[in-house]
């Protein structure tokens, strides 16, 4: 019976046996693919970044030292691109976190009809960011033939001028209605992964129905929280289907984030340079934000 | 002061009627367990108690007070889960105090409370952990915590044990009953271990399929049983059970005839029985001896040596099992063909409808 255990060699001796080496020779192909796929794209926007560089002026030509930099900075639209990033990215990440966390407690609950329901809450999640965007432009914002006008008219109201009157705040709607499906889902598998004894301990304990969601539900669904926000976050710093299809950054630089900025330098103003500029501080943007994202959503994944 | 009266009370889920009409009435200071099989509608019963299921008919009174539409926070009840449910995210302090945080009594009273609680279950030095770093029978003695600092007139248990190590829950069933004595509170513990039931109940309430069937205290039950399923549902090992038919039936006992032919007397009331009727032969593992005189002849199939005891399991002629109890000293072996003599004191007798015969006298600890 020794005899047995002590003759099967050990697991260990079959993966050692092999060299390292042959381990990493093996791990190349990939690695190479990786490289080429993100280190060029990225070596050429820095490279880029620091060259003059326009589609149709090139007589000028040649390294510009911080100059896109300094442009950049010192261009109004700039700040103001990066102040709608900032404001488009958190009001579509309170309304979907806020209205998906309602959202999923009530698609928890039983009534009629929840399957059919829960469906459609989550369908908008499947239409391309294009599509949705102009179904909002052109059927539900537009003054004349939009419904949002139509019924304004029945009240006997004056329609209003969506993307005139209220641009940044219609490209947060219509962001907002793409992504609160995604929010949804997650809450509520999370909601439906809570332990209904937990919950009914606390209504035997005193809680009501707002206690038990302050005190039961919120904890519970606190991780669950932190992955919509970050997960959308990565998503929404690059947001422009959207804006182009709807607004295209206007009017003036109302909704021009710094995704839309970087296509008006590069493809509108044919400034490579410039929007090479752009992109490396979209890129850094990004790093910061998903570094304090991860830090503190990996404290809290500990719990 | 606590005192529970169901009246017929009942509980259909649609058109599926799960508690079937139960009466019951519960003692101040008393120590219950509902007991029976799985699916019986034991749990559904204690929650309908507490508050967490609604009563679909009859009326439920604590302390003479209708409370069938009383909510379960109101009711004076305090509950711990199966799965202890404690809230994940905060200490054992704030677990323990959360009802009374809820109540908003002062902290420092809150504090007081929870550390008296903490006293009395041992668990002061875990206060500040979180549920995930504790043990199976602390998380319980934690939940049993946030039961007690509500100072409740009526602990409820759901099959509080059932998640522990054998060792835990013995230990565990010492401790609720030095609980109940200590706290001098009605509780009602649901269980379908007749293990726990008989060590802890002052009353036992035996359920089956949303129906009462017998109600006593432990001992009752184990000697008189009032029927066929509580015989064999009380008591480990099992009761075996002859068929027999009535041989003759006098005022001093009941003669019976079991399969093979052999004649038994026992001190069993005949009542409706007449000669020739088919019963059932009740004997517990206990009331058999082994003895090479004994009227019945059996084969041992298996021995299993517990070492103060020994189980003998048999087959009897007619291909009936049985099974043995006998001292551990014993030596017989398996494969033994081996004589059997019958305790008649610890026999019962089942009419064909599963109803038992009365014994001539009671036990001397069932009351
Ligand atoms: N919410 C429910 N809907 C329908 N049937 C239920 C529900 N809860 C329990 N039951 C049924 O009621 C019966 C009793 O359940 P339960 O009280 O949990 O049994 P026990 O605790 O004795 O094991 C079971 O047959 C179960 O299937
Ligand atoms: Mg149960």
């Amino acid at each position: 019976m020794d005899a047995s255990v002590t003759e099967a060699p050990p697991v260990e001796t079959v993966a050692t046996a092999m060299p390292r080496s042959v381990g990493r020779l093996l791990l190349l192909p990939s690695v190479v693919v990786l490289l080429a796929w993100m280190i060029v794209p990225l070596v050429m926007t820095l490279w880029f970044s620091f060259q003059y560089y326009n589609l149709i002026n090139p007589e000028t030509a040649g390294f510009a030292g911080l100059d896109n930099y300094r442009y950049l900075v010192t261009d109004p639209d700039f700040w103001v691109s990066l102040e709608n990033t900032l404001i488009l990215v958190g009001s579509v990440l309170v309304v979907t976190v806020v209205f998906g966390t309602l959202l999923a407690v009530l698609f928890n609950q039983p009534f009629p009809g929840r399957n059919i329901a829960r469906v459609l809450a989550i369908s908008p999640f499947f239409v391309m960011p294009t599509v949705s965007a102009l179904i909002w432009k052109n059927l539900l914002m537009h003054p004349i033939y939009g419904v949002f006008g139509a019924v304004a008219r029945s009240f006997g109201r004056q329609p209003v001028d969506w993307f005139a009157d209220y641009p940044l705040a219609s490209i947060i709607a219509i962001v907002s209605w793409e992504w609160l499906p995604f929010a949804l889902l997650i809450l509520l598998t999370a909601v439906q992964s809570l332990d209904h004894e937990q919950r009914e301990a606390a209504r035997m304990d005193g809680a009501g129905v707002i206690a038990q969601f302050v005190f039961i539900t919120l904890p519970h669904l606190s991780r669950a929280i932190s992955v919509v926000v970050m997960i959308e976050t990565i998503f929404l710093l690059t947001v422009f289907a959207e804006i182009f299809v709807t607004t295209s950054g206007g009017p003036g630089n109302a909704t021009t984030n710094l995704a839309f900025l970087i296509y008006a330098r590069a493809l509108l103003q044919y400034d490579i340079g410039g929007a090479s500029a752009g992109g490396i501080v979209a890129i850094v943007l990004a790093n910061i934000v998903a570094f304090f994202l991860v830090r503190s959503i990996a404290r809290r994944l500990e719990v | 002061m606590a005192t529970l009266t169901l009246r017929d009370l009942r509980k259909s889920y649609g058109n599926f009627e799960v508690i079937k009409g139960i009466d019951l009435a519960i003692a101040d200071k008393e120590f219950v367990v509902f007991v029976g099989p799985s699916g019986c509608g034991k749990s559904t019963l204690l929650r309908m108690i507490a508050g967490l299921e609604d009563i679909t008919g009859g009326e439920l009174q604590i302390d003479g007070r209708r409370v069938n539409h009383v909510g379960p926070a109101d009711r004076g009840l305090a509950m711990v889960f199966q799965t202890y449910a404690l809230y994940p995210h905060m200490t054992v302090r704030q677990n323990m105090g959360f009802a009374l945080r809820l109540a908003r009594v002062p902290k420092a009273e809150r504090d007081r409370k929870v550390d008296e609680a903490a006293r009395i279950l041992q668990l002061e030095p875990y206060l500040e952990r979180r549920p995930k770093d504790l043990s199976g029978g602390q998380r319980q003695r934690v939940a049993i915590g946030r039961a007690i600092v509500r100072q409740p007139k009526v602990f409820l248990f759901d099959e509080p044990l059932s998640n522990l190590d054998a060792a835990l829950r013995g230990q565990m069933r010492i401790e609720l009953s030095r609980l109940h004595e200590e706290l001098n509170a009605t509780m009602i513990y649901v269980t379908h271990d007749q293990i726990e039931a008989m060590t802890m109940a002052d009353k036992i309430v035996v359920l089956q399929s949303g129906r009462v069937e017998q109600v006593g205290s432990p001992l009752d039950l184990y000697h008189h049983p009032a029927n066929l399923f509580v015989a064999g549902f009380i008591g480990s090992p099992r009761m075996n059970f002859l068929p027999a038919t009535v041989a003759e039936a006098g005022s001093r006992g009941t003669i019976v005839a079991l399969a093979s032919g052999q004649r038994l007397a026992v001190p069993i009331e005949a009542r409706s029985a007449r000669p020739g009727d088919p019963v059932t032969l009740g004997i517990r593992p206990e009331g058999l001896h082994v003895d090479p005189a004994g009227p019945l002849t059996a084969d041992v199939t298996l021995v299993e040596r517990l070492g103060g005891l020994t189980l003998l399991h048999l087959k009897a002629p007619g291909d009936q099992d049985m099974t043995v109890q006998i001292e551990g000293s014993d030596p017989t072996r398996a494969h033994d063909r081996i004589g059997l003599s019958v305790d008649p004191g610890a026999t019962h007798l089942f009419e064909k409808s599963g109803q038992a015969l009365p014994h001539l006298g009671r036990h001397p600890l069932a009351a």
